[in-house]
């Protein structure tokens, strides 16, 4: 089963983190990458730039609008993306969990577009 | 032949035989199969511009048995070895002879490779990468496609699965008896998702995982020939003809499902049938019965039907029965459910599903609330109907179903109105 994980990080939680730290996380997130690449699990991983360069588009008056910075004012921002394919919900939450540790991680399953008569 | 498809199709066919020969020769089943795999792309392009070779099969083991010496030797890049399966090779590989090894050793091969790329200790997604590069001679760019993820992915998990066998102590030998019952059960199932992933996939722009049926049916075929007396061999190659027989008519162009009774039955692949049906009512009547003998029958008596409205009901409850006495699990209790209200209607078919409701295999299964939906909607109830099929909506991870079901839904809000 198809699943991205979606990865929300508060900036100013990293940019505040000591060096020490950061490498040990980051540690963490490269190994994690290295084994589900080598088992065949991970498809794709993308990190995103900083959320200060993100343009949001909304409609305004019938026409496209452009704004710089993200549409969610929430701390935390998508800051990286990873599409898996992997056997179980559960192994896509044993897999993501190590993230959370300073991150919050969403999963989310992606459509097939298979499907069986009704 | 000498058409790109000719020899894919020819390939396809020594691939097995090829690796099989290399392995006893050689040993070492992970650099074999990948000396062949590199012998089958020099062939598929070398072939259909020269031309056939005399003897196909020496040829590739000449070819596949050069590489892996070069491997062993380590004396040659990936990228030589690359460049070189595009060149020309030398003339006197054209007429290799065949090697020393007995030509009746072939078909043991197939079925012992099989054993081995469906060993246990592989996850289910990496038995089916490696039964169909090493069994079905198909590219990892090929299998990739067919799977929908990147070629390099699919390329660790053929490389990850090998690396198992050979942890496992996996030996190139038929599993000892006492084995073999559970192992065979194994590889009936590997070519029966093969199968489903093809066909649940059989139109649009997936036309390509479409592919994974035709060759699940060519491996039930080759199993069948080698195992002629097994009756869950014949039961699974059946299902799959009968169910396949129906491909055609089960979506539209653009992709959107037909479900079974609303289908052309003129679409229906009547050779295959005849086929199935035959298959199945053989093996009913000699074999011990098992759980795919039982749903090719229950296929069987649906492609029989010439209208939908003629469907043996009773027969498939019967069956259904079975089937629940042989292998009992909920999307049986499921299936059964329709039956058993196309029998005694409706009611009676949701009171068997409502028995699921508490079976947490089951819990929030998109499928358990389509049938009630549809049930519902036979016992004149369309609220409860559409609120059905608007959770089985929400709950599916796929498209096309969700589109049905969202199209049932709105149906009955017009009859509502």
């Amino acid at each position: 089963m198809k699943y991205v994980v979606l990865i929300y990080s508060n900036p100013s939680t990293w940019e505040t983190m000591p060096a020490a730290e950061r490498d040990r996380v980051m540690g963490i997130h490269n190994r994690l990458i290295k084994e589900l690449t080598e088992s065949g699990e991970m498809l794709r991983v993308d990190g995103l730039a900083h959320p200060t360069g993100t343009k949001t588009i909304r409609l305004q008056d019938g026409a496209p609008v452009v704004t710089d910075g993200p549409f969610s004012e929430a701390k935390e921002q998508l800051a990286g993306v990873w599409a898996i394919d992997v056997d179980s919900i559960e192994r896509a939450i044993e897999v993501s969990a190590p993230v959370a540790e300073y991150d919050t991680v969403e999963i989310r399953q992606l459509m097939d577009l298979s499907g069986l008569e009704m | 032949m000498t058409t790109p498809q000719g020899v894919e199709g020819l390939l396809r066919e020594l691939a097995p035989q090829v690796l099989g020969a290399l392995i006893r020769r050689y040993g070492q089943f992970g650099d074999c199969e990948d000396a062949v795999q590199e012998a089958l792309l020099a062939a598929a392009l070398q072939w259909p511009e020269q031309g056939l070779p005399e003897n196909p099969r020496g040829w590739l083991i000449t070819v596949a048995s050069r590489r892996l010496t070069d491997e062993v030797r380590g004396d040659s890049a990936r990228r030589q070895r690359e460049a070189r399966a595009a060149a020309l090779l030398p003339p006197e590989a054209l007429h290799a002879l065949s090697p020393d090894e007995d030509r009746s050793a072939d078909q043991d091969d197939t079925l012992t490779l099989l054993f081995l790329c469906c060993h246990p200790a592989l996850s289910p997604a990496s038995q089916i990468a490696l039964t169909l590069r090493a069994v079905g001679g198909l590219t990892t760019a090929q299998i990739a496609r067919a799977f929908l993820v990147p070629e390099a992915t699919m390329a660790q998990r053929i490389s990850r699965a090998k690396a198992s066998i050979k942890t496992a102590g996996a030996r190139f030998s038929m599993p000892p008896d006492d084995e073999r019952a559970e192992r065979l059960r194994v590889v009936l199932h590997v070519l029966y998702l093969i199968f489903n992933e093809g066909y649940t996939a059989s139109s649009g722009p997936d036309l390509q995982r479409a592919d994974l049926t035709t060759e699940a049916i060519r491996l039930g075929r080759d199993i069948h020939r080698l195992l002629p007396d097994d009756g869950e061999v014949a039961g699974l190659l059946a299902l799959m003809l009968l169910t396949d027989a129906r491909r055609a008519a089960r979506t539209l162009p653009d992709g959107s499902l037909i479900p079974l009774a609303e289908q052309d039955r003129q679409l229906w692949n009547q050779d295959q049938i005849r086929e199935g049906v035959a298959l199945v009512t053989d093996a009913l009547s000699r074999a011990p019965v098992g759980p795919y003998q039982v749903q090719a029958a229950i296929a069987a008596i649906h492609d029989e039907a010439a209208r939908a409205e003629e469907t043996d009901w009773r027969q498939i409850v019967v069956l259904y029965d079975m089937l629940a006495g042989i292998a009992p699990n909920p999307m049986i209790t499921l299936n059964q459910a329709v039956a058993v209200a196309m029998v005694d209607g409706p009611r009676a078919g949701l009171d068997l599903i409502a028995t699921l409701d508490a079976d947490e295999r089951m819990a929030g299964h998109h499928r358990v609330e389509a049938v009630r939906a549809h049930l519902l909607e036979l016992a004149g109830d369309p609220a409860a109907a559409r609120a059905s099929y608007r959770i089985a909506a929400r709950r599916t991870t796929s498209l096309p179903e969700q589109r049905y079901l969202e199209a049932r839904a709105a149906r009955l809000i017009d009859v509502e109105r």
